[in-house]
């Protein structure tokens, strides 16, 4: 295995394997370059921003979409792509076409309110693209490297996009705290990410689930106690350890051979307290960064300022794109430190196959094969999971720690996003709050997951299901609630909920598609909403446990509340007089119909879902195999 | 007809027409109120006339007297991948209140001429309201009773908040509030029992009965292609399917299995589904959303929500509590006859305190509608009567009839009350009086309905207490002895209020000059109420031939269920004093 080996194999990866599975985000990039050439040579004023935009983003639509119907997905063989940074399943395929007929959507929603004007086009729509190519990214992260970068490219352009009205000072202070905001959080989930990997040795996410699980934590807990002393004797020798395989790890390409790698597991089987101790820290610190793109309690800080300062199109775009790319990312995180099994050709000890792991991760040729097999996600056969079910599993331990750390913090979040939604007079700001409580409830979904790993694969299907569908019908709530803040704005000039007051009267159909979509919100049938929660209850169910029933009650007691709130601002659009100050209330032809057409869905897919969740449960069926 | 006759297409059509109806009203233009009046009133004419067809088979379709099983059933996936299938059927207990709703349905609509305000919204959700209500009472598919059970929420809340009295936002909120918190409740029960569900579990005549299959060959046909119970037993097949939940509720152990706090998943699925009921029935100490609601609601709403929305709670706990578990219901037996006597009481003595008509009206439904809770709950087939199944059949028939009666009689109440308020706009009863006078035919038919509510023996009140607190006596002398001493408070504020309202020498409140006659279209309202009422009264066979097949047999499963039940779990030994038992061995000795 000489260079010419190395490179070659690498040119066969990237032009043969990945490049071709890269359409869509390629023909994203090539818009952003083309729309800023535009800029330079001038041309952008024969060629309207939009219109570029608009095509660049239908035909990455277009070929993301798969050719023979979604059934392929099924026979698809999931595999990495660049070397194993990124993973290519089902799930990212699903999550991908989200992300962009969002674009698509929102480059139009953009249009027709008049927000991205013809001289300032070209800046908003690059940056929309470059964050939803970040958060395509998150989607399909494999390697924490990626997971970081991810988070940045989809989160550097939202602050900007924040603060994009020019001349507003809520808009710049808002733009502002985000990205303060945004950076901390981010240097912390990077001291989070070096220490996860310092420890084990990689931030390739399926080799250090396999190093969690050679670690074999629960057998260290449970001498915790016993060699507790001798931690604090042979902390320096740790420390030391630990910071020059974290300091070649970060890179991507761990050059610790197998002999220095078996040191380092007996050096960390005696210092076991502080190993524990460490590894919690890091995912903790990892959960900061995650928990700040998902507003998740206590880092949505930022998200109502945001919100009420942003316009509510960028509004629109944070609450649904990037949470819903938030959400997979976390999925992916914890599924993938969570989940691990020996690959099926090597049937033997742990230290052989971590050997050859090793090895597998400096020879990209050789990792690529092996990967293709052994994709974290697609982790055991369905026999092997029942197996896996043992209570020697030894990442129990972990997903213990994921589970209750998602799950708790998803009770929190959902339970304050609706408490503190109830005080609120505008209407971005409300919704802001409510976008917290949503993302509670789809981490209820994502703690079910992981806790139901080791059963039955339907089951987790079902529960990543229910998460993806969730997302998909939030899509359609969310921006048509903005869409509806956007028209507003532009028609009345207010985004206050008392100046909603009999609407009704003025322009029934948007009305009735408002309140129709706030019930949804509520989760009330005939409604989509319904349809997801629904779902998400049954996999907190199926989950069981005493955890699982926590949040399945505090699911069900935010359902009552956020019924006050939400019916507070369709009592205002139907029931309230309308004030005489108001003039007539003017939308044109176009934005009605563009309201119409987004929340039509929330109906439809309400009395009709089987299409909604046959493609959800189509992306899952690579999970778990 | 060609395929009209098929049950799926006419069953389809009685709970659809409404929602359509209301979609092509949406299309009419402004101004048209008369209209859009008029073609709500036809099409709940239509509804009716086709529930009513079924009696005699005019449209293709039959509904047979005396057969107890289900019928009319059919089922067709819906949601295919969740396993929710699109299932509705009729039977002798979900049958008249089918009826009951469509009728009351076009009355209320009658009664509606007097809105002026938004007339559109308010027939547009009226029509979706009746949509629910139907499909609540003809669902046997869990998932798709709770869709149909939340739908009415949404038009319901409008027309109270929009068309209600002074305090109709908050009337409605707590209204919706209280209905939302129960349906939670329930639908943590709906999962609970589904995933505990295996249709495995049932035997083939089982499968058969619960209409998973179609006959014993399929079932066999049904088990070849479903995995095997013993070889996967985790691959459970789950179900909504009420009546697969009931027979595993009743033969099976699937619901034994203990949750927590020692008690078993029946038992918390028994009183999670219980409370939601409840509180729609509603029963004291949830009943407080109630006047509120009636008495802020227009009186056509006020008409609906007495006359039907009541029922789906009694509806509920005799098609789901009990059948699917029997165990808590047989455990919790004396609590909820407890709740039903109470409710009884309490509702009693709060009417005889009201000084507002309506609110009178709205307390007497509280209770009324204690009698159809007490009457469900006398499980008095025990070890005691050697498992005498009889006079829980009586109970839960009187049940049953006191819901449609009341349905009748709270409906007219009512209307009678909505009649004068549009006159005088006051509710106050200490200023009423006199009115025989100036309303003659009015007065009468109101001292009738009041009668029938009253329970008046010749009315239809009377059949369903008379029954119900009969009944009571083998299962609880003291619970029947108060139950029967409520008659007399209701007497008192019944005759109390025609007293205050419709005798005495004149009219002395305000607007005392419009009292005008009733009118022709308030007489169309009133006398089918009127009729009904008696019809009721004198012939009960004309209801009890379509109802009670249907409830005879399930009180006979639950009685035989008890019998097996005790068989099983034979009560722990009595404990004897130890004293006595050492003085036994010495006499022995």
């Amino acid at each position: 295995m000489n260079l010419q080996f190395l490179i070659d194999s690498l040119v066969t990866d990237t032009l043969e394997t990945s490049l071709p599975r890269y359409g869509p985000e390629l023909i994203l990039c090539a818009s952003m370059v083309g729309m800023l050439l535009m800029r330079i040579v001038r041309l952008s004023e024969k060629i309207p921003p939009f219109l570029m935009a608009l095509t660049g983003a239908v035909v990455a639509l277009w070929s993301a979409l798969p050719n023979d119907g979604m059934n392929t997905w099924a026979q698809m063989e999931p595999c990495e792509l660049f070397t194993g940074m990124l993973v290519y399943d089902s799930l990212y395929l699903y999550t991908r076409i989200f992300l962009l007929a969002f674009l698509v959507l929102f480059v139009i929603l953009s249009r027709l309110t008049g927000i991205a004007d013809k001289r300032e086009g070209q800046d908003y729509y690059t940056l929309v693209f470059g964050a939803t190519l970040g958060m395509c990214i998150m989607a399909s992260a494999n390697h924490l490297i990626i997971v970081f970068l991810g988070i940045e490219m989809a989160s550097v352009p939202s602050y900007v996009l924040a603060g994009i009205v020019q001349g507003r000072r809520r808009s710049s202070e808002a733009a502002l705290k985000y990205a303060i905001y945004g950076a901390g959080t981010a240097g912390v989930m990077l001291y989070g990410i070096s220490l996860l990997s310092g420890i084990l040795g990689s931030a390739y996410l399926p080799t250090m689930a396999q190093r969690l699980a050679a670690m074999d934590l629960g057998a260290m807990m449970q001498t915790e106690s016993v060699t507790e002393g001798m931690g604090a004797a042979g902390e320096g020798k740790g420390d030391s350890a630990e910071s020059s395989v974290s300091g070649s790890s970060v890179s991507g390409h761990s050059e610790t051979s197998a002999q220095n790698e078996a040191q380092a597991d007996e050096s960390l089987q005696v210092h076991s307290p502080l190993v524990l101790m460490v590894l919690a820290l890091g995912g903790l610190m990892l959960g900061v960064g995650l928990a700040f793109k998902l507003s998740a309690v206590p880092f949505h800080f930022w998200c109502p300022d945001v919100f009420e300062g942003a316009s509510a199109e960028v509004g629109a775009f944070l609450s649904v794109a990037s949470k819903a790319a938030a959400m997979v990312l976390l999925l992916r995180i914890g599924l993938g430190l969570g989940t691990y099994h020996e690959p099926a050709s090597s049937l033997t000890t742990s230290k052989q196959s971590a050997l050859e792991s090793g090895q597998a991760e400096l020879f990209e040729l050789s990792r690529g094969r092996v990967s293709v097999k052994e994709v974290s996600l697609s982790a055991a056969t369905q026999k092997d999971s029942f197996d896996n079910a043992s209570p020697k599993d030894p990442l129990m331990p972990v997903r213990h720690f994921i589970v209750l750390l998602v799950g708790m913090i998803a009770a929190v979040t959902c339970t304050f996003g609706n408490l503190a939604a109830y005080g609120q007079r505008n209407i971005k700001r409300m919704l802001a709050y409510s976008t917290i409580a949503h993302a509670g409830y789809m981490m209820m979904a994502v703690a079910a997951t992981i806790s139901l790993v080791g059963r039955d694969p339907l089951q987790m299907r079902v529960a990543v299901q229910s998460l993806l569908l969730y997302a998909s019908i939030y899509f359609f709530m969310n921006l048509g609630a903005f869409s509806f803040v956007a028209f507003m704005r532009n028609a009345m000039g207010s985004e206050e909920i008392k100046d909603y007051a009999g609407l009704i009267r003025n322009c029934p159909l948007m009305s009735v598609a408002m309140v129709l979509i706030l019930f949804s919100l509520v989760g009330l049938p005939p409604m989509a909403g319904f349809i997801g929660k629904f779902r998400i209850f049954q996999a907190l169910f199926e989950a069981g446990g005493p955890l699982m029933m926590f949040l399945l009650v505090v699911a069900g007691i935010n359902t009552a509340i956020s019924l006050v709130y939400y019916l507070r601002v369709a009592k205002t659009i139907c029931i309230d007089p309308e004030p005489d100050t108001r003039g007539p209330v003017s939308l044109g032809f176009l934005p009605v119909s563009y309201t119409l057409l987004v929340s039509f869905p929330v109906l439809l897919f309400g009395i009709l879902p089987s299409w909604l969740v046959d493609w959800a449960y189509l992306a899952t069926a690579q999970l778990f195999t | 007809m060609g395929s009209f006759n098929q049950p799926v297409a006419y069953l389809s059509l009685i709970v659809f027409l409404p929602v359509l109806a209301a979609l092509a009203l949406a299309f009419f233009p402004k101004g048209k109120d008369d209209a859009i009046k008029f073609t709500t009133l036809g099409v709940t004419i239509v509804v009716l006339l086709l529930t009513l067809g079924m009696l005699r088979d005019w449209f293709g379709l039959d509904f047979e007297k005396g057969q107890a099983a289900m019928q009319n059933i059919f089922a067709y996936d819906w949601i295919p991948s969740f396993g929710i299938h699109y299932f509705m059927g009729l039977d002798g207990i979900s049958f008249p209140l089918v009826v009951l709703t469509a009728f009351i349905s076009m009355l209320a609509m009658g009664a509606s001429w007097s809105i002026q305000k938004h007339v559109k919204a308010y027939c547009i959700l009226f029509l979706l309201l009746e949509t629910g209500m139907l499909g609540v009472f003809m669902s046997l598919d869990f998932f798709l009773f709770y869709v149909f059970w939340e739908v009415m929420l949404l038009p319901m809340y409008f027309l109270i908040g929009v068309w209600g009295g002074e305090r109709r936002e908050y009337a409605a909120i707590k209204f919706f509030l209280y209905t939302l918190f129960g349906s939670v409740l329930m639908l943590i029960a709906i999962l609970m029992l589904y995933f505990s569900s295996d249709l495995r579990a049932l035997d083939d005549s089982q499968l058969v009965t619960a209409h998973v299959v179609e006959s014993p060959e399929a079932a066999v046909q049904w088990r070849a292609d479903t995995p095997d119970l013993k070889a996967e037993p985790l691959h459970k097949q789950h179900t909504f399917n009420i009546l697969a939940l009931q027979q595993m509720g009743q033969h099976t152990t699937l619901f034994d299995g203990e949750v927590w706090l020692g008690k078993s998943l029946s038992w918390w699925a028994f009183v999670l589904l219980f409370i939601g009921f409840v509180i729609k029935v509603p029963s004291v100490p949830l009943h407080t959303w109630l006047p509120d609601a009636h008495v802020q609601a227009p009186t056509p709403v006020s008409m609906i929500l007495a006359g039907v929305l009541l029922k789906m709670g009694g509806y509920g706990i005799i098609r789901i509590c009990y059948p699917i578990c029997p165990a808590a219901g047989y455990e919790l037996a004396y609590l909820v006859c407890l709740i039903g006597v109470v409710s009884m009481v309490y509702g009693a003595f709060a009417a005889l305190a009201q000084k507002d008509f309506k609110r009178m009206v709205a307390y007497s439904s509280v209770s009324h509608m204690g009698y159809v809770v007490l009457g469900l709950g006398v499980w008095s087939a025990m070890a005691g009567t050697g498992y005498n199944p009889d006079y829980w059949k009586m109970g839960a028939n009187g049940a049953m009839y006191q819901m449609m009666a009341h349905g009748i009689s709270s409906a007219g109440m009512f209307f009678m009350v909505g009649v004068i308020y549009e006159r005088v706009h006051h509710r106050d009863l200490d200023q009423f009086g006199g009115l025989f006078a100036k309303m003659p035919v009015y007065s009468g038919l109101a001292v009738g309905i009041f009668f029938a509510g009253l329970g008046l023996p010749g009315l239809c009140g009377f059949i369903g207490e008379v029954l119900v607190v009969l009944s009571v006596w083998e299962y609880s002398h003291v619970l029947a002895v108060i139950s029967a001493a409520v008659v007399i408070l209701t007497a008192a504020y019944i005759l109390w209020a025609i007293q205050r309202v419709y005798l005495g020498a004149e009219y002395k409140g305000p607007h005392g000059e419009a009292l005008t006659p009733i009118t022709m279209r308030e007489l169309f309202i009133a006398a089918p109420l009127m009729v009904m009422a008696i019809v009721f009264g004198v012939y009960p066979k004309a209801l009890l031939d379509y109802m009670q097949p249907s409830v005879d047999q399930q009180i006979e499963q639950l009685a035989d269920w008890t019998r097996q039940y005790d068989h099983d779990h034979p009560p722990a030994k009595p404990i004897v004093d130890i004293e006595e038992q050492i003085a036994a061995l010495k006499r022995s000795q």
